[in-house]
């Protein structure tokens, strides 16, 4: 099999166990809009308030929903032995985790993305930042996964691992959270988003190499 | 047998062999790292003159800036041992990262703490969410990552690497941290100390800022040599050469 032949078949067959347990990534995606619904009761309705913390408030949800759908990433095919089996089948590990991260991107990131213009008129943010909020989005969710999978693989099967998942990708997503949050923010300002984007392009980019070859070392340390 | 003396370059790489000589090494450093930090508390406390426009609460650099180089350095150092237990499979080398952690987390909070006490009378706020900062308290994070991740894992060996890969991933950061002044260019004054340029301070300032970092530096070294002391002896417990220690 070829190595995108492997990423295709670990992308398809992460997609279908996802469609078998819709619930898994309904959970992520209600999580991410009652996170977001908090806020507002928290601070208060005013509207300027709102729009200030907006872009804020839905990228901290949106990173937290990340780390929520993490620990099913490798988690289940730990238990059940389908890991081991993908390790000793000699199919190129870097490629199947790439294709279990593209499958988790659609399934989790993806929904959080289409929900975001809900959640912005929510938040009384101008319709003109609207399309930075989600360029940010799209070109940082993917970087939050990559960087968790690697988290995800440190922890496989720990007792603590949730917890110590969160602990160790917290400290790497603050970038993509400045990135992502300050391009919305530029943009709102009348400033120019495109820096910032370009920064969240270029993390992406580096983590869609590195973070696929990592992760697969880290799941072979865990399972050794 | 006869054994041909001959020196080997990783004749302490083992344990067994890094024990006696770190526990022959301690003294030394920690007995340089109080000479040191006694001459430079003295030149920094007693000799360097008032600034003029800080007044004396600048004074809290010779303990705030050798703690922040030193957490910055101690991560470099740890990934160092990281790329040497993940390429070699070195268990020394494993142990020395574990062993610096603790000190490299408390070098962080000591200059996070002192400098929000200098930030006080000097910003007129202990905290500002400004680059270098914040990047040193994730730095504390990623120190406290790794101690949390090395603690959850039972396994010793699959503990050591999966340490080591986390370093290797967190290390990118500590350049942002060195960097983010100039790219944020926020609040935080710019460094004060360069290579390149003529330094802007008096003599016996730097001076004694120098005497406090080496002074950090053999603290550093001797509270990681104890340490690993400790960790070489709960990791050999059983093997013969220890229990003959004990015997």
């Amino acid at each position: 099999m070829t190595e995108l032949g492997t990423l295709a078949w670990a992308l398809r067959r992460d997609l279908r166990l996802a469609m078998r347990r819709r619930g898994d990534a309904l959970n992520v995606l209600g999580f991410f809009a009652l996170a977001c619904s908090m806020f507002p009761l928290a601070v208060g309705p005013q509207r300027e308030w709102l729009t200030r913390i907006g872009p804020g408030v839905i990228w901290v949800a949106a990173l937290l929903a990340t780390l929520l759908a993490l620990p099913r990433l490798f988690e289940h095919d730990h238990t059940d032995g389908t890991l081991d089996a993908m390790i000793a089948s000699g199919r190129p590990l870097p490629m199947v985790v790439a294709g279990k991260l593209i499958a988790a991107w659609l399934v989790t990131g993806l929904p959080l993305i289409v929900l975001t213009p809900v959640l912005a008129v929510a938040f009384s943010l101008p319709m003109h930042a609207l399309p930075t909020m989600l360029a940010s989005l799209v070109l940082g969710t993917p970087t939050l996964l990559g960087l968790g999978a690697i988290a995800g693989a440190l922890t496989l099967g720990l007792k603590a691992g949730p917890t110590l998942v969160t602990l160790l990708c917290l400290p790497l997503y603050v970038p993509v959270l400045v990135f992502g949050a300050g391009a919305v923010e530029a943009q709102v300002s009348g400033l120019s988003p495109a820096a910032h984007l370009a920064l969240l392009a270029a993390g992406m980019l580096v983590v869609a190499l590195a973070a696929p070859p990592v992760a697969a070392q880290a799941l072979r340390i865990s399972v050794e | 047998m006869m054994t041909r003396p001959r020196m080997n370059a990783f004749r302490f790489a083992a344990p067994q062999t890094f024990y006696p000589l770190a526990g022959r090494l301690v003294p030394w450093f920690a007995a340089l790292a109080a000479a040191l930090a006694a001459a430079g508390l003295y030149v920094g406390f007693g000799i360097a003159p008032e600034d003029f426009q800080q007044g004396e609460v600048y004074r809290i650099i010779f303990i705030h800036v050798p703690s922040a180089w030193m957490a910055m350095f101690t991560y470099l150092v740890m990934a160092g041992y990281a790329v040497l237990t993940l390429g070699f499979r070195t268990r020394l080398s494993a142990m020395m990262c574990r062993a610096l952690a603790p000190t490299g987390a408390l070098m962080a909070a000591i200059s996070l703490w002192t400098g929000a006490i200098w930030g006080r009378p000097t910003w007129g706020t202990y905290w500002v969410w400004d680059a270098r900062l914040t990047s040193t308290l994730i730095l504390l994070f990623l120190y406290i990552g790794y101690i949390a991740l090395v603690a959850a894992i039972e396994d010793e060996q699959r503990a050591d690497r999966a340490g080591a890969l986390l370093l290797l991933v967190g290390v990118v950061n500590v350049p942002i941290i060195y960097f983010s002044v100039k790219w944020w260019n926020t609040l935080h004054q710019g460094a004060s100390v360069s290579l390149t340029a003529a330094p802007k301070m008096a003599a016996t300032m730097l001076t004694g800022m120098l005497l406090m970092s080496l002074a950090a530096w053999m603290y550093t070294i001797a509270a990681s040599l104890h340490r690993v002391q400790s960790i070489i002896l709960e990791r050999e417990r059983h093997a013969r050469w220890v229990r003959q220690l004990f015997a």
